[in-house]
């Protein structure tokens, strides 16, 4: 069975017939936004995480009927006219990035933490928290808690 | 000066935007999607299997079995091929098979229009099995009357056995102590985030393309033109960006089904892709050792001898199986090189998955085996752990008493010393309770490491690397090597940058592997890209310099012999402030001039005929709860000596992620099989315990620089050795802590109750 949704993603408004069956990652993937990745496809590593409305969202969990009226982000919209975002940027900074297959995942969790804890001070242990539903098999996170870290600071000055 | 600088890697923008396209993120129109049947059982054999409705169902394309399959076996191993015909790989696999040797074997394969109809069509397929009793212990595998797992092996891959640097019986004999034990690790699984995926199609009637996330492409090349009797030259294997393998994608896994897949249906694409459950079984796993180790010392604590008794288990397939232990036991003697080295290793079959190369590729599990020995040998000649390895680990100037040859370079006791400091080693031994009482209580450990870059003299070791020079001045750098997360393009880009005398951010370097373009490099693995590679690219970077200046010399009128590249610009060599042009003025020329040049590239592919050995140790400070069994890591810190480095950030992030790697051998990682029915209990990665941001302390990572003289800037490899050290030295701090001795990986609260309930400590 076929339904339309309509949403935004990073910004533009689309609309879309979908098979009600379909998983929000898979939507994505199909339309291009190949920065949603599946390392696993039922929710463990976070490697599809997604933006809705703000809040970090496994998209292989997420069904495509349910974002119909939200507005979504991926990696791919974060970064404008050529210029990183600063978590983005702060990544590349703080050498979190290795073969990059969980990176735009955790690139959004973090934007999402980054956004919530605007001008407040946070501990190491709220980062990993905050982000202990994406794995990473390559950096051993020292450098992403320390990224996510820069953000906040740079967000505090 | 681009070489010793944390630069910001080549792909780092596109992998933080997520434009980094990696095997899954191409399609083709009317590609198809193949599915593995994976047996039930772990031991046995198809007696029917029927298919004929699964053929039938509306958008499936074929159904393959046993029955279809070439008969030709092959070898998986990602190994360069040898031409000594006792160092070849074993060939024991077939692209499917009737004998199930571990429960997921691939008994059939299925491909139609959607993951969908190729899920129901599997559910179609009839099976009906003859079960046998699955071997899964070393008692049973090696048993008298135990089945073979592969007819003629007696279910043995194969055995080492050495003695290196004198007579084990005289200097057993001139021992004051004799320490014994015994270690086990447990099978572990690479969890690279992306699966393994490859899909494959046919450019005419003859040639086969395959896009697969490799470590090896060249190597795969080889691989599917052996398991289908082809021509090496009519098969392409493209690698895009690869997310990680850690040595789980250095054997050729899914290549040969799908070429075999589109040659059979006509050419059409044909995707096969792991899901994670499949993946975690169905590719490869690291070897469970059982190590039985004496360690002989005189009264002045000095080792005179080490003597191992070994058993690893591969599994249901050998790939890697006859080549881990051996690796592990020749690359751990450089630890302490003065003794006496002895190893009987036998390597065997079981109805597990199999297990081949992983991230240091046999090294951890030696490693724990030696450390925890020498930390019990340390304390029975009451010697302080740090001064006991000070005393006896390897100087430079030591001979290897396996290849003779002596270690050219050594910053082992200097990373020792550094780790000390780093942990405050001494302050704490001076502060704490000599002996700890009550629920919570603080160890401290070390454990050291050696390793090599390569695999020479065991393996050829080549590399390539093609540098063409740009129309903007820029140059366009090709390597055979295989960036897999790693960094190696990033340093192939700045050791180009140096010898040229051009900017960074004017080195193009193609990412994407393409055996019908890239030149001949066997791939990432064994902590070779640097070393290895970069030999190439300097010669390479040599070579295009030289004719650049060359080609200057022609327009310019002045003596090559007197200027030189630097900034992008043609200078006098003796006063490089006086640029004579722009090398961006040279390309144009070189380009575009009616009478003379042509297009400035070079080329060079040279085998490396060296090993640089690599050192290095953890120092670690930890908790202990002894009611919940659990360890908290208060510090850690690895200090490693891999000679001059090339990319400092990149080289912290390799050496944080084996840290990281290396605490989840130690306190959580575990696949767990029935020991009955040979079943996996945790194929997947809510249960398999990979440590989450949650499991993983702030990490410290700290070198001792050395200047290595075999390699071209000094470089020694980083890769894998920072998985190394962890676990013993995580191992003997809970010693230290408790005084309870553990012997087996992983190191989990289950684990340790059994041993504090034995010492009486709960």
């Amino acid at each position: 069975m076929n339904r339309n949704i309509s949403c935004t993603v990073n910004s533009k408004s689309m609309t879309w017939q979908i098979d009600i069956r379909m998983s929000l990652a898979d939507l994505l993937r199909q339309h291009g936004f190949t920065s949603v990745k599946e390392g696993c496809g039922v929710g463990e590593c976070g490697a599809c995480a997604v933006l809705i409305d703000d809040v970090a969202v496994d998209s292989c969990l997420y069904l495509a009927v349910w974002a119909d009226g939200r507005n979504i982000r991926t990696t791919e919209g974060e970064s404008k006219e050529g210029k990183l975002s600063p978590v983005q940027q702060a990544y590349l900074d703080t050498g979190s990035v290795q073969c990059g297959f969980c990176t735009p995942g955790l690139i959004m969790a973090s934007t999402s933490f980054v956004e919530q804890h605007k001008g407040q001070k946070v501990s190491r242990e709220q980062i990993r928290k905050g982000l202990a539903g994406n794995l990473c098999r390559c950096t051993g996170y020292d450098g992403i808690v320390r990224a996510v870290e820069q953000c906040i600071d740079a967000e505090k000055k | 000066m681009a070489v010793g600088k944390s630069v910001q890697r080549v792909d780092g923008v596109a992998k933080v935007t997520g434009k980094a396209r990696y095997a899954d993120d191409f399609t083709m129109p009317g590609m198809r999607i193949a599915k593995y049947l994976r047996s039930t059982i772990a031991h046995g054999r198809v007696l029917t299997i029927n298919t004929s409705k699964a053929r039938v169902l509306p958008g499936v394309d074929g159904v393959f079995t046993y029955q279809d399959i070439p008969k030709t076996k092959f070898a998986t191993a990602g190994h360069p091929f040898s031409m000594d015909p006792g160092h070849v790989d074993v060939a024991d696999r077939l692209l499917l098979t009737d004998y199930v040797r571990y429960m997921g074997d691939e008994i059939a394969i299925v491909v139609a229009d959607s993951d969908l109809t190729a899920s129901k069509a599997l559910s179609l397929i009839d099976v009906e099995y003859e079960s046998f009793q699955p071997l899964v212990n070393s008692e049973d595998i090696l048993g008298d009357d135990a089945p073979e797992i592969h007819k003629g092996t007696g279910n043995v891959v194969k055995t080492h056995s050495f003695v290196a640097g004198g007579n084990l019986a005289e200097v057993r004999e001139e021992c004051d102590h004799l320490i014994e034990g015994r270690y086990k690790t447990q099978i572990m699984q690479h969890c690279h985030l992306e699966n393994h995926t490859a899909y494959a199609y046919m450019d005419d009637h003859q040639r086969i393309v395959i896009v697969s996330s490799t470590q090896i492409p060249h190597i795969a090349r080889r691989i599917v033109a052996e398991a289908l009797d082809m021509d090496v030259g009519l098969v392409r294997v493209v690698k895009p960006f690869i997310g990680g393998g850690f040595g789980n994608k250095q054997d050729v896994i899914l290549e040969p089904m799908v070429a075999f897949l589109t040659k059979k249906l006509d050419g059409i694409p044909v995707r096969l892709r792991l899901d994670r459950e499949g993946g975690m079984i169905g590719t490869r796993v690291r070897h469970p050792f059982d190590v039985k180790v004496q360690v002989g010392l005189d009264k002045n604590g000095t080792i005179k001898l080490i003597n191992f008794d070994a058993l690893s288990n591969t599994g249901a397939y050998a790939s890697h199986g006859h080549s881990i232990i051996s690796a592990g036991v020749a690359k751990t003697h450089y630890m302490y090189p003065r003794a006496v080295y002895s190893c009987n290793a036998k390597t065997i079959y079981g109805n597990i998955p199999s297990a081949g190369a992983m991230r240091a590729y046999g090294s951890p599990q030696m490693t724990f085996a030696i450390e925890a020995v020498m930390e019990e040998a340390a304390r029975l000649v009451g010697m302080d752990s740090v001064e006991f390895r000070l005393q006896n680990g390897a100087r430079s100037g030591d001979k290897s008493q396996i290849t003779k040859k002596p270690i050219m370079t050594c910053g082992l006791l200097d990373s020792i010393r550094k780790g000390r400091e780093l942990i405050g080693w001494e302050k704490k031994r001076k502060e704490w309770p000599k002996v700890q009482t009550g629920q919570l209580r603080r160890g401290l450990g070390i454990a050291i490491f050696s390793y090599g870059s390569g695999t020479y003299p065991v393996c050829v070791e080549p590399g390539s690397a093609r540098l063409i020079l740009n129309q903007d001045g820029s140059v366009h750098l090709q390597v055979g090597a295989t960036e897999i997360g790693q960094g190696s393009d990033t340093v192939f880009a700045q050791m180009t940058a140096e010898t040229v005398g051009i900017s960074f951010d004017k080195v193009h370097v193609v990412s994407a592997q393409d055996t019908d373009v890239t030149p001949f490099d066997t791939g990432a693995y064994a902590s070779r890209q640097t070393y290895v590679t970069g030999q190439a690219v300097m010669r390479t970077a040599k070579q295009l310099k030289t004719r650049i200046l060359d080609y200057a010399e022609i327009i310019s009128g002045l003596d090559a012999e007197l200027i030189t590249i630097a900034d992008d610009n043609i200078v006098i060599a003796e006063t490089p402030e006086i640029a004579v042009m722009s090398v961006r003025d040279v390309a144009v020329d070189a380009y575009y001039d009616k009478n003379r040049g042509g297009q400035i590239t070079a080329e060079v592919s040279y085998k490396t005929r060296n090993n640089a050995h690599v050192f290095g140790c953890t120092f670690v400070d930890l908790s202990v709860d002894i009611p919940l069994c659990r360890v908290t890591i208060n510090e850690i810190y690895n200090v490693h000596d891999c000679g001059v480095v090339i990319n400092p950030l990149g080289a912290e992030g390799q050496v944080h992620g084996g840290m990281a790697m290396g605490i989840g051998a130690a306190l959580f990682e575990e696949l767990m099989v029935d020991p009955d029915s040979g079943r996996i209990y945790n194929n997947n990665l809510l249960d398999y315990k990979v440590p989450t941001i949650m499991d993983i302390p702030d990490l410290g990572a700290a070198f001792v620089e050395t200047y290595e003289p075999s390699h071209p800037y000094g470089a020694k490899s980083v890769g894998e050795a920072p998985v190394i050290s962890p676990a013993p030295a995580i191992r003997n701090a809970i010693l230290d802590a408790t005084g309870v001795a553990i012997n087996e990986l992983p190191m989990t609260p289950k684990s340790i109750f059994k041993y504090f309930k034995k010492a009486g400590l709960l």
